[in-house]
């Protein structure tokens, strides 16, 4: 039989029920008084004032080991964590990218140097990154990279240009992944992941690229023959290709693949009180019956990833799904609620609306492609 | 071990034309008289009930089986009203039985009156295990005739039986039988989902059209993960309404038996798309599953009630008891 197992998760301990009220507690003082509207940016705000206190309070890097600045804490601590944020809408994009995957990435991959010096530093709130994968002619198609770093003495010269890279306007690093050998037609072999500091390497130009909500999200990198030190490289020169896949599975396996648009579900809520409508009840309850089970087997995939399974597979059937989660909410409000969406009104539910509609193309893109996905799952059940 | 078990059972005593039988509405005995032999209908209860003191992971096993291989007989019925029965303290069932809720009976003059509607198997089941306000009657067979036939998606019976019973069991209600027998086919749903998706997996990997296998096709694939994405949403589903079972907790019953309805619903339309014309035959096995899925679906309370108590909830917890409601699920 076929069935592609999700182990149970466990039931949560009483640290970890004591973990979620104390932390809805910390982000009702810090962030109780944000607007529905911005609350909807959900992952794509971004203050570094929020994730040094989230550094502060002991809330990032919490399953690292300590000597780098962690906090010991289990998979599932870190998914409350995680999990809650989102719900929350918290502005957690100064820290997102840096403790979900470019942290764990060192953490796996990195020198005793690396990891000492940015770990910690991480885990602090205080260092951002970005990510360095795709490129004008390569996107799904990562293997395709053309970007080059060429070893010069203790220097790497790189040249090339990556796109989509979220917030590298205001981050400090990026992991990118480039080729060090070979060409584009060697695939796989002869690439590299290097650490690059975004404000202080010569060579380097940053340009934003405006989303169509009008948003400033999205940079293209232009590196030309800029200088990264040799020091910097991730892991081994040459199996750039295996480390971009496990940095990969970090960055599919979470909650925010089917949280996005969570804010619009309160939204909708709210302006259904009072109305004793069977319809729009049932489809709420639908919605909500959808949720529960999507939470369920992405804790299943916290659970894997706590024994140190290869969660890949149940990873991209958690984004696929979620994707499609996320991103209907918003015909499923739209039949319940006349309201004409407006990105600049004050109105909370219009202004939500108006932001999920923008944002929603996005969610199945970002982090691979419904395609992308789809091919992963049918490989895993033996089709190719 | 049990799975075990209960595989071997089946491979050896229910083939097609067992299955040809059940689908004109003939009650398998010698199939059933196996089943009791083996002590399946016990096999949700505690070892201090009689029973086989299974994990939960145990029993949520032994459950998809059932529904992966399509049983044609209401062993989970039966082994959902003994587990309410066990529960209320009132005497295990003595054969084949089945679960109901029906508010709309009478008790008057100490006899039970009314109509249960849509029993399967109902006229050939020993007892049934019948909720009626905050109470639980054990109505034996000799307290009921048959009232109307009826079938189900599959062709098996689902006839309402006309209760008139002098009631002499009884017992405070346990738990509601809408939610056990909702979990139960939570379970059967995520199993027949299972070999839907194994069908489809091997048909599209046999087919050849235009020079190459069917599954060696993009859209094909495609198609294959949304069904395996709709067989791990079942499975979550049912273990998610099991845990909610256990602890009482009937919005969890209904989230997960509503995603479980669900998902029988989308799978069924893949795998038979998937098979082409071949799957809307009596010919090809998956036909056993389309049907059984269509029928559970919407059993045990359907859809719309599961959807409006669990909105409701979610309704009333508010902008900002949503998200913790969620989270208690």
């Amino acid at each position: 039989m076929t069935n592609i197992p999700f182990p149970a998760p466990p039931a949560d301990s009483a640290e970890v029920l004591a973990l979620r009220t104390e932390f809805r507690a910390f982000l009702d003082k810090l962030l109780g008084h944000r607007s529905p509207r911005l609350r909807s940016d959900n992952w794509y705000g971004f203050s570094r004032e929020f994730s040094r206190a989230m550094g502060q309070a002991g809330y990032l890097g919490m399953t690292w080991p300590k000597q780098y600045g962690g906090h010991e804490r289990t998979a599932f601590e870190r998914y409350v964590v995680v999990e809650e944020s989102l719900a929350y809408g918290a502005p957690v994009g100064a820290h997102w990218i840096a403790d979900r995957q470019s942290g764990p990435s060192i953490l796996k991959f990195g020198t005793e140097e690396q990891k000492q010096t940015i770990l910690p530093r991480i885990a602090a709130g205080e260092l951002a990154f970005g990510i360095g994968m795709s490129e004008p002619d390569s996107g799904s198609d990562l293997a395709a990279t053309r970007t080059r770093a060429v070893r010069d003495g203790d220097l790497y010269r790189v040249t090339g240009t990556k796109v989509w890279t979220s917030f590298a306007h205001e981050a400090d690093y990026l992991i990118l992944f480039c080729r060090t050998s070979g060409t584009p037609a060697d695939r796989h072999q002869g690439t590299s992941q290097l650490l690059v500091d975004l404000r202080n390497t010569p060579g380097l130009t940053i340009k934003p690229i405006i989303d169509l909500a009008g948003q400033h999200h999205f940079n293209e990198l232009h590196f030309e023959d800029a200088a990264v030190p040799a020091t910097n490289l991730l892991g081994a020169e040459g199996d750039g290709w295996n480390q971009v896949m496990s940095e990969l599975a970090f960055e599919r396996s979470g909650p925010e693949r089917f949280l996005s648009s969570i804010e619009l579900m309160y939204q909708l809520i709210a302006v259904l009180q009072g109305r004793e409508d069977e319809a729009a009840l049932a489809t709420i309850g639908r919605l909500t019956a959808q949720l529960a089970v999507l939470r369920r087997l992405s804790r299943s995939v916290a659970a894997m990833l706590q024994t140190r399974e290869n969660a890949g597979l149940q990873a991209a059937i958690v984004k696929d799904v979620g994707a499609v989660w996320e991103q209907t909410l918003p015909d499923f409000a739209r039949q319940l609620v006349d309201a004409e969406p407006d990105p600049r009104t004050a109105a909370a539910y219009a202004g939500v609306l108006a932001n999920i509609v923008h944002n929603a193309p996005s969610w199945s893109l970002r982090g691979g492609t419904r395609e992308i996905l789809r091919g992963i799952i049918a490989r895993g059940l033996g089709t190719r | 071990m049990l799975a075990e078990m209960i595989q071997r059972l089946f491979e050896r005593s229910l083939g097609d034309s067992e299955q040809a039988q059940a689908r004109e509405g003939q009650w398998l005995p010698g199939l059933w008289a196996e089943i009791e032999e083996m002590g399946l209908p016990l096999a949700l209860l505690s070892e201090e009930q009689g029973g086989f003191g299974l994990s939960a992971a145990e029993q949520g096993e032994a459950l998809r089986l059932l529904g992966q291989l399509a049983v044609p007989l209401p062993v989970i019925e039966t082994m959902g009203a003994n587990r309410l029965l066990a529960s209320a303290g009132l005497e295990l069932a003595d054969g084949p039985a089945g679960l109901a809720r029906a508010d709309h009976l009478v008790l008057q003059g100490g006899r039970l009156t009314g109509t249960v509607e849509r029993v399967a198997w109902g006229e050939h089941l020993a007892c049934l295990a019948i909720a009626v306000g905050d109470r639980l009657y054990r109505v034996p067979a000799t307290g009921w005739t048959l009232a109307e036939a009826g079938s189900a998606m599959n062709f098996q019976p689902r006839p309402a039986l006309a209760i008139d019973w002098a009631v002499d069991a009884s017992a405070p209600l346990p738990h509601c039988p809408l939610a056990e027998g909702a979990t139960l086919r939570a379970f059967q749903i995520a199993g027949a989902l299972e070999a839907a998706l194994d069908m489809t997996l091997e048909h599209t990997a046999t087919r050849v059209q235009f020079g190459k296998p069917l599954q060696k096709n993009q859209v094909v694939q495609h198609e294959l993960a949304k069904l395996a994405g709709e067989l791990a949403c079942a499975t979550a589903a049912a273990d998610l309404a099991g845990e909610a079972l256990t602890r009482g907790d009937v919005l969890g019953v209904a989230a997960g038996s509503l995603r479980a309805r669900e998902a029988a619903g989308n799978g069924a339309a893949i795998a038979t798309q998937m098979h082409g014309a071949i799957g809307f035959t009596r010919e090809h096995r998956l036909h056993l599953y389309t049907t059984a899925l269509w029928t559970w679906r919407d059993e045990f309370g359907g859809q719309v009630h599961w959807a409006t108590l669990l909105g409701r909830a979610a309704r009333d917890a508010g902008e900002a008891g949503y998200w913790p409601m969620v989270t208690a699920l």
